[in-house]
């Protein structure tokens, strides 16, 4: 099957190892995966704004560049969310986008999920030994249902424990441009984060998101806290080669 | 109530670094949040009871005009009087007309949000009548000058201290400090009033249609005694509260205080049905009704509908990381938490509450508790939508949109920048890879580092693989 991968903007800038962590996963799974060349973001960051004319001109971009794949696999609850949830609300009325947004809709998946329930990956290439403890984002957790998903995954790694942290739903603060906008709410969220991952008692904290990621290894790190590594679901999966 | 809702980003800042009133908020979040999520395993099926619930209220929205005649017919034929208030300003002029047809001196409160809306208490005793609010941390908060922070639990934000203190210097009693002492005396203090009243103000969580009867659900017995002691009971509440049937009722009483409170029930739930009969010992001799709009109306058929729906729990707001970390003094009117991020500027104006739509993570957990599945997220993000057509957000944050939203949509430009952007950032944090500072991020950077980029972009790595 050909799987599109789409990047995301922030692994793009951010951190391309996940980007080819990710990679690593859907060609373990015997997909074939293409990276269109000219993606760039989803358009949350305007939609989430008010600003629904840049929204809607991203959402056709990504569907032009995503054409002829069966699937697209964001490593990303966040904006696999917005592709999936609310592209379709974008073009409401207007037919004719709505019927090749949706479907582009229903074919993205965000890359835990795909890999369990879609592509069903038996064997993980990755290896990790110690404890780890996972943060739920979201935007995968509660618009997509992602939450056995990782956990199915992480699990079929022998010697990885998971300890769960307290409130491992709650949000990291993070919420896009809401942690610039009002930033001292924002570290106050990031800070009841990091002080719950670090009484779970593991060295490290998972998680699918790399803007919870930033926010949560930027506090831990201001906290003082050098030790506890903030490692993306599909770094570890994917494991040293991937990196 | 005076808005104050334009300084939710000062309001904030200050509330973050009250103590005292964070040990409150951790406290009230433990209750609130861990019995709620016991008490809805008591019901079978909670999701099927949401589906109801909602089912229900937007019945009702849908052919709103039609239940309020109907309420309005069956109230008027047991007696009670209904009255239309289009503003807060009418219900205020409404209820003093009421106070000065019956020759009241003194009423008494049972909690009322929509008289928090039209500041009553202070019309009332603008017009020389005596307020005394019976609920207790209304009470509390009367005895102190303060608004409620919390819809259900107003004085939330005190602690069992704060209350010592302040009985010791109003009530001018020896300091009390045990919680049962401190209630003990609030009642002595109020049954006295119960008594001399002329007049007892409640609200109404529903309205039942079909009976004509309004609902109050309470726990501390003062609502009952407001509503059928005094000559005279008025009660004010919004026009979207009606309810078709009783058998409604029984829906939505299943889902109201167990999203409120985690109770399975309320220690009371009052139906008031018209006024005393020449046979019966209790009740008003008068009954009054003021059905409130004040902004209700101009939601109907529009994007904002769905908030009609709300039956007023506190779920949304026990359940936000950001109420839950700033309380709800910092947002500034009458309804704190994601509910009032939508109806502060749709009741008080789209322009006096900007920040409040955007005070959001959209982390979705208030839309997913919601007992009538109100999408507030959604609804928060329509009046950001609303305040960018309306011109209304800064120009240098519609700059940077307009900048991204360009650059984004041409991938070379895009990719020139990354290019830049991820070696500067890379090169400038060193080799602790993080990022203290950046020009213009001290938004992000005063309570945080900058995880820095790795240096090249994962479209250049890729075409080089």
């Amino acid at each position: 099957m050909r799987v599109g991968l789409f990047v995301t903007c922030l692994v793009d800038l951010m951190r391309p190892r996940i980007g080819f962590a990710a990679l690593r996963l859907l060609e373990a799974a015997g997909c074939e995966v293409i990276v269109p060349g000219t993606q760039t973001c989803c358009g949350q960051p305007g939609y989430n704004s008010g600003d629904r004319s840049s929204a809607k001109a991203l959402a056709l971009k990504v569907l032009r560049e995503f054409d002829g794949c069966d699937y697209v696999v964001a490593p990303s609850g966040s904006c696999t969310g917005m592709m999936r949830e609310h592209y379709p609300r974008l073009f409401q009325d207007e037919p004719q986008q709505l019927e090749k947004i949706s479907e582009l809709a229903q074919r993205t998946y965000e890359l835990t999920d795909f890999l369990v329930n879609v592509a069903k990956l038996q064997n993980v290439p990755g290896s990790f030994h110690g404890s780890i403890t996972y943060h739920d984002s979201c935007s995968g957790l509660r618009e997509l249902g992602v939450k056995n998903q990782p956990r199915q995954l992480l699990a079929k790694i022998p010697g990885l424990q998971l300890k769960e942290m307290q409130d491992c739903e709650t949000c990291c603060g993070f919420g896009g441009t809401f942690s610039v906008k009002f930033g001292d709410i924002s570290t106050r969220m990031a800070d009841n984060k990091c002080s719950a991952i670090q009484a779970s008692g593991a060295p490290a904290v998972v998680l699918g998101d790399l803007g919870c990621m930033l926010n949560i290894e930027g506090r831990l790190r201001r906290r003082g806290d050098n030790k506890t590594s903030v490692l993306h679901v599909a770094e570890i999966l994917a494991g040293e080669e991937g990196t | 109530m005076q808005i104050t809702s334009m300084h939710f980003k000062a309001r904030a800042r200050e509330k973050l670094r009250d103590t005292q009133l964070q040990q409150a908020l951790a406290k009230a979040q433990g209750k609130f949040v861990y019995t709620r999520a016991d008490a809805i395993l008591e019901l079978e099926n909670f999701e099927a009871h949401r589906d109801a619930a909602a089912g229900i209220r937007d019945r009702v929205i849908r052919d709103l005009d039609l239940y309020l005649e109907q309420f309005e017919k069956n109230a008027a034929a047991r007696g009670a009087v209904v009255h239309w208030a289009e503003t807060a300003q009418d219900v205020n002029r409404i209820v003093c007309e009421i106070a000065d047809l019956h020759g009241v001196r003194k009423a008494v409160k049972s909690k009322s949000m929509v008289s928090e809306e039209c500041a009553l208490n202070e019309a009332l005793e603008a017009a020389g009548i005596e307020v005394v609010e019976t609920d207790l941390g209304e009470y509390i908060l009367q005895l102190a000058h303060e608004p409620p922070s919390h819809i259900v639990a107003p004085v939330v934000h005190k602690t069992k201290d704060d209350v010592s203190d302040l009985f010791e210097q109003k009530h001018k009693k020896p300091r009390k400090t045990g919680i049962p002492e401190l209630c003990r005396e609030a009642r002595e203090m109020l049954r006295p009033h119960f008594l001399s009243a002329d007049m007892g103000i409640s609200g109404a969580n529903f309205l039942i249609a079909e009976t004509g009867s309004t609902l109050i659900v309470t726990n501390e017995g003062n609502g009952r005694l407001v509503t059928t002691m005094p000559r005279v009971h008025v009660a004010i509440t919004g026009i979207e509260k009606v309810v078709p049937t009783l058998e409604d009722i029984a829906t939505l009483l299943r889902l109201l205080p167990r999203s409120a409170t985690g109770q399975s029930i309320t220690n009371y739930v009052s139906i008031n049905t018209g006024v005393k009969s020449r046979d019966e010992s209790d009740g008003p001799e008068n009954f009054h009704i003021v059905l409130v709009d004040a902004g209700r109306s101009k939601l109907l058929g529009g994007a904002m509908q769905p908030m009609l729906r709300c039956i007023r729990c506190g779920a949304c707001m026990n359940h936000c990381p950001v109420y839950q970390n700033v309380g709800g003094h910092a947002y500034g009117w009458v309804y704190p938490g994601p509910m009032g991020s939508v109806l502060t500027p749709l009741y008080a104006g789209l322009q006096n509450a900007l920040d409040l739509p955007h005070a959001s993570t959209f982390c979705g957990k208030c839309a997913v508790v919601c007992p009538v599945k109100i999408p507030l997220p959604d609804l928060m993000r329509n009046l950001r939508e609303q305040q960018t057509e309306q011109g209304l957000r800064p120009g240098q944050e519609r700059l940077a949109l307009k900048i991204w939203a360009w650059a984004a949509l041409h991938h070379g430009i895009y990719a020139a920048i990354t290019f830049i952007a991820a070696r500067i950032l890379n090169g400038v944090a060193g080799g602790e890879k993080l990022l203290h500072y950046f020009p213009g991020g001290h938004g992000w950077t005063d309570g945080r580092d900058l995880p820095a980029p790795e240096g090249r972009t994962f479209r250049e790595l890729y075409r080089e693989r």
